[in-house]
């Protein structure tokens, strides 16, 4: 993609599981892209399919019986540096710092995502001191500035309040505030729209666009609403079952999606040409159980196109099918074996 | 379990729709025993990952296989007291005999020491008192029907002043062992007694908390709340305490129960109204209401089976507090009265430190005591996690 | 937060009630009357009462009226603060209890900080360190807490405190202060008696405080606000003991409404077997003499107590957790 420029995280061949008595989640199972500076990567998949493990993971934020167990994240830093995230130990002082000036967070449920005995303004000023090394009294002018930066009107009364006193677009704004506070150069966003209604929806996803071109962070877009990925994205990545199944510039998804699974994503959007009253397609099947993953590639017991011997016998890698955009499915790989991917990911197995 | 492909999980997962549709469908009967059966195989399956679960099962089993065979397992008559055998403490078993197995206690000589009047018990080598398995003894009805003689262990054949004490005797010269046997029947039936009548009371005003809501739910839950917080024993030890000390043994067993049943009710009548109350919002409450079904039968077709396991798991949690509770009353003299002999009524003659210093064995039985509510605490939360395990 | 305040007060106000109703039935209960029982005390000292001069009594003390006019009657003469007499002692009510009250109050108050001492760093330990070896151990160690009844651990300690240190373990005070007036040296003697008092009558509660604060703390460390606070770049220990231990604290303060109870109802029992000179002991005295009005008062005044201790945790929750003081309506 972007050759132009180098990319500002790179995650490859990232697997976290959860070891649980029952058995083990394989919740991120190899999942590799790149996300560049300046640039939105919407990340898109099922609920349950990894998307937020993977946000976690990232961050080194896993919970408990969670393990990234293989793959690496490298962040270039500011000063050009990389940094290897997945060997600093997720409490060290280096990756606390990222955490909080590098890589901000936000979460889908604006609601939860504030302590309910803090208020708004002491989580923003917690920040704020930690990473800026500012006093009470500057990190607070802060807060309040970076408030009204994401169109809260009075902040320098609702910096006092708690979250359960402010509505939910103001909410998810304060939380916006939090992770932006330390000015970070990449913003997670974990389905930051989901539980909100329609026109707040609208209203979050502009501040975020405009946030971008003030900022010139790179943003990460996880959803499952490809109507959001439309609006929002330049690069997709299309995840199943905590692998990349396809990913390309949101043009190339958006028109020529390759994998049968991309396909019948795009087919199980409501559109407004649909004639009404007709059944929506859906993708047939549901998603397996996490502890019994299909051997092979974890689409085949739905797809369309399942080819018997091959599908469930082998994964397929992550192989470029155009200039920009790649495919794991072994509808492609014949092509990519007569030699012309030019992919960065190949070397997966 | 960790085994992807275990068979064991298959019907846990959600089987996919269209997947079910070619299949012959199963008769609207046989499928719902299938759910059923298959519910209570999932909440076996988590039980029994339970470790200390699985050990206090088997410990309870253990109790209560005793509490049905008192007459067996205890080889002297638990009421009958002998002055010449006051406080004796507990002999030892010697298990061979000159090499061979022959289990025999040595006899002993008692004296009262003339300058503190306390009665002295010395070994006397002389006298070796042989002690038998399955040895005729006193006779009784097994359950209440089955005529025996034969008691676990006894001393067979032997004269009448050789006999034996393996867990010592009380003041009055009586088998602590077997009057143990006893008390462990009467404790863990009363126990059970009144956890069934506080499962009575709760399952009556939760569930009609639960069910019906609105003033009358607010009603009860305010009584509840203002019971829980009035410090129960000083009320119980009054309401015992006005029992009339003319009455049987009989009526205080049954009064007693009553008033430790008391004690335990709100916190079932909370777990069956939180039953009721996630369940009224799900939707088969729901079809069956629409479907036209009785209210009566909505309740015990479909709600009681539901939550069945949650008060299964209530109930033994509640039982050891029972326990406890007929115990710490009749230990202070206001439960179950002699000649009723409980666990509480044994810990009596441990009250003071002066008996105790001289014959610590009047504290034994506190050992079944804790064994049994560690058991119960263990099986209860074994049950709990299994019947809810996101609870 | 008036209306929380107001709910609450209500609450309180018909607990209490409840209270005095069931003081009284416990004082009508059993069969005969105080004056019953009066010519049975008076006969033993020698004095005979005539059925005339009985009678006399029972109207004198409205005896002969309806049980709601009795009890209305009791009630008002609880209003002036006169409890009657204590039969036994041929003393007024108030004059047996004296310093008990308090004492009891002192030992259940110390029991609870005990209980929450514990409780609270060992619940958090167990739950961060979930399935550790210290968690099982804490679990352990709070199933065997919850298993004895508080006598029979009194008793131990008695047992081993006699037996193997050769120290009797009892009393709140040593024999030489016991009927000392209340000064310093007589507090600091106190002081001394306690730790052990309060560990035996804390104990039951401690363990089941370490289960409550574990399970509250687990279900907060599984809240997204948890991730957040360490999205922002945290450290562990700050994220933990600022955010889920903290919330995790409203509703563990909130058992002190059962805790109270609980641990008053355990002092009685407690007293009985450590002889300690609280309302414990006497109370059990009067209830087995059929001392009826001490019986009674006793009984309403633990009662009130726990309901004042429970009505402060109320007020404390509320002025720790914004969302109790913010709660419309
Ligand atoms: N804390 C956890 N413990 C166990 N399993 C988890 C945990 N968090 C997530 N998972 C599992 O990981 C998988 C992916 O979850 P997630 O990343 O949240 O999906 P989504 O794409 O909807 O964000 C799911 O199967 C989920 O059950
Ligand atoms: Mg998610």
């Amino acid at each position: 993609m972007q050759s132009e420029q180098k990319p500002l995280l790179s995650v490859r061949n990232l697997k976290t599981y959860f070891f649980q008595d029952e058995g083990t989640v394989k919740a991120v199972d190899g999942a590799t892209f790149d996300v560049y500076p300046g640039k939105t990567l919407g990340i898109v998949g099922e609920s349950g399919c990894g998307k937020s493990v993977t946000a976690q993971s990232i961050l080194r934020i896993v919970d408990q019986p969670g393990r990234i167990v293989d793959g690496e994240i490298v962040l270039r830093g500011a000063d050009g540096n990389d940094v290897e995230l997945t060997r600093l130990h997720p409490d060290s002082r280096e990756m606390r710092d990222i955490r909080g000036t590098e890589i901000g967070l936000v979460f889908q449920e604006p609601m939860t995502s504030f302590s309910p005995v803090h208020t708004v303004g002491n989580q923003i000023v917690e920040a704020i001191r930690l990473h800026c090394g500012v006093n009470e009294r500057e990190a607070r002018i802060k807060a309040v500035e970076t408030l009204r930066q994401v169109g809260i009107p009075k902040p320098e009364r609702r910096i006092d309040e708690y979250a359960f006193e402010l509505s939910g677009g103001l909410r998810q704004r304060a939380m916006i505030a939090v992770a932006l506070s330390c000015n970070p150069r990449l913003l997670i966003a974990d389905e930051p729209t989901t539980a909100l209604d329609v026109t707040t929806q609208a209203q979050i996803l502009d501040l975020l666009r405009q946030l971008q071109e003030q900022r010139g962070m790179a943003i990460m877009l996880i959803t499952h609403n490809l109507g959001v990925i439309a609006e929002m994205a330049d690069d997709v990545v299309v995840m199943y079952l905590g692998r990349v199944v396809e990913q390309g510039p949101v043009d190339a998804i958006f028109h020529s999606p390759q994998h049968p699974y991309t396909r019948a994503l795009l087919r199980s959007i409501p559109s407004i040409e649909s004639t009404p009253r007709v059944e929506l397609p859906t993708i047939s099947g549901s998603i397996p159980h996490p502890y019994n993953r299909p051997s092979g590639c974890p689409f085949y017991p739905r797809c369309p196109e399942f080819i018997p011997g091959t599908c469930d016998q082998a994964e397929p890698a992550l192989r470029a099918v155009s200039e920009q955009q790649s495919v794991s499915c072994f509808l492609y790989q014949s092509q990519v074996s007569q030699g012309q991917g030019t992919k960065p990911s190949e070397g997966m197995a | 379990m960790a085994e992807t492909t275990s068979p064991n999980i298959g019907p846990a997962l959600p089987a996919s729709p269209r997947e079910m549709l070619p299949q012959e469908l199963p008769t609207s009967q046989a499928e719902e025993q299938i759910a059923v059966a298959t519910q209570w195989q999932l909440m076996w399956w988590r039980f029994r990952k339970h470790k200390l679960a699985m050990v206090g099962s088997v410990i309870l089993i253990l109790f209560y296989l005793v509490a049905l065979s008192v007459d067996f397992l205890s080889y002297a008559d638990p009421d009958a007291s002998e002055a010449q055998r006051s406080l004796m403490a507990p002999q030892s078993i010697h298990w061979t005999d000159n090499g061979r197995l022959s289990p025999y206690v040595y006899g002993l000589t008692g004296k009262r020491d003339p300058k503190t009047f306390k009665r002295v018990y010395t070994i006397d080598p002389e006298v070796k008192i042989p002690v038998r398995f399955f040895a005729k003894g006193f006779e009784y009805k097994w359950l209440g029907f089955i005529p025996s003689d034969i008691h676990l262990i006894g001393v067979e054949g032997a004269r009448a002043d050789e006999t034996l004490f393996i867990l010592g005797t009380d003041v009055q010269g009586r088998d602590l062992w077997s009057r143990l046997m006893y008390g462990t029947q009467t404790s863990l039936f009363i126990g059970l007694a009144s956890v069934a009548l506080s499962l009575f009371l709760g399952v009556v005003l939760g569930g009609i908390s639960g069910y019906y809501g609105g003033v009358i739910d607010t009603v009860i839950q305010r009584v509840i709340e203002i019971l829980r917080s009035i410090p129960t024993i000083p009320l119980w030890l009054g309401l015992a305490a006005a029992l009339p000390g003319s009455w049987s043994v009989q009526q205080v067993y049954f009064a007693i129960t009553i008033i430790i049943s008391l004690l335990g009710w709100t916190e079932l009548a909370r777990v069956v109204r939180g039953r009721f109350l996630s369940l009224r919002q799900e939707d088969f409450v729901m079809a069956a209401r629409l479907a036209g079904c009785s209210q009566m039968r909505i309740i015990f077709r479909h709600m009681v089976p539901s939550f069945l396991s949650h008060i299964i798991a209530a109930m033994t949690l509640a039982l050891p507090a029972m326990i406890i509770s007929e115990t710490s009353l009749s230990f202070l003299g206001l439960g179950l009265r002699p000649p009723a002999i409980s666990w509480g009524v044994l810990l009596q003659d441990a009250q003071s430190i002066q008996a105790l210093a001289i014959s610590p064995w009047l504290l034994i039985p506190s050992i079944p005591v804790v064994v049994a509510v560690l058991a119960f605490n263990f099986v209860g939360d074994g049950l709990r996690d299994a019947a809810d395990p996101y609870g | 937060m008036i209306a929380y305040i107001i709910r609450r007060l209500i609450l309180a106000i018909l607990t209490i009630w409840a209270i005095t109703v069931l003081s009284f039935v416990i004082i009508q209960l059993p069969p005969g009357d105080y004056v019953t029982s009066y010519i049975a005390s008076m006969s033993a000292s020698g004095i005979g009462v005539t059925e005339a001069e009985a009678q006399a009594l029972r109207i004198q003390y409205g005896l002969d009226q309806p049980i709601y006019v009795q009890y209305l009657k009791w009630m008002g003469m609880i209003a002036q603060g006169r409890f009657g007499m204590a039969i036994e002692w041929g003393r007024p009510v108030m004059d047996v209890i004296g310093d008990r009250l308090t004492l009891t109050i002192v030992i259940s108050v110390a029991a609870i900080v005990f209980t929450w001492a514990l409780a609270l760093p060992i619940g958090i330990y167990s739950a961060v360190r979930r399935y550790s070896i210290g968690d099982y151990i804490a679990t352990l160690i709070g199933f065997i807490g919850l298993a004895i009844p508080g006598f029979m651990l009194a008793l131990i300690v008695m047992y081993v405190g006699f037996k193997y240190f050769n120290a009797s373990i009892g009393g709140l005070f040593s024999a030489e202060m016991a009927d000392a007036p209340w000064n310093w040296a007589k507090f600091v003697d106190l002081l001394k008696h306690l730790p052990v008092v309060a560990i035996v009558l804390g104990i039951g509660g401690t363990a089941q405080m370490i289960r409550i604060m574990r399970s509250n703390l687990l279900d907060e460390l599984r809240k997204p606000y948890v991730m957040t606070a360490r999205a922002r770049g945290l450290s562990e220990a700050r994220v933990i003991m600022k955010y889920p231990v903290r919330v995790a604290l409203n509703p563990f303060i909130s058992t002190l409404g059962y805790l109270f109870p609980y641990v008053v109802s355990g002092s009685i029992i407690v007293s009985m077997v450590l002889s300690l000179p609280t309302v414990g002991p006497l109370l059990l005295k009067a209830l087995i003499a059929q001392d009826l009005f001490l019986a009674g008062t006793i009984v309403l005044m633990l009662g009130v107590m726990t309901v004042v201790g429970t009505f402060i945790s109320d007020l404390l929750l509320m002025w720790i957790d914004p969302r109790i003081r913010f709660e419309k309506q």
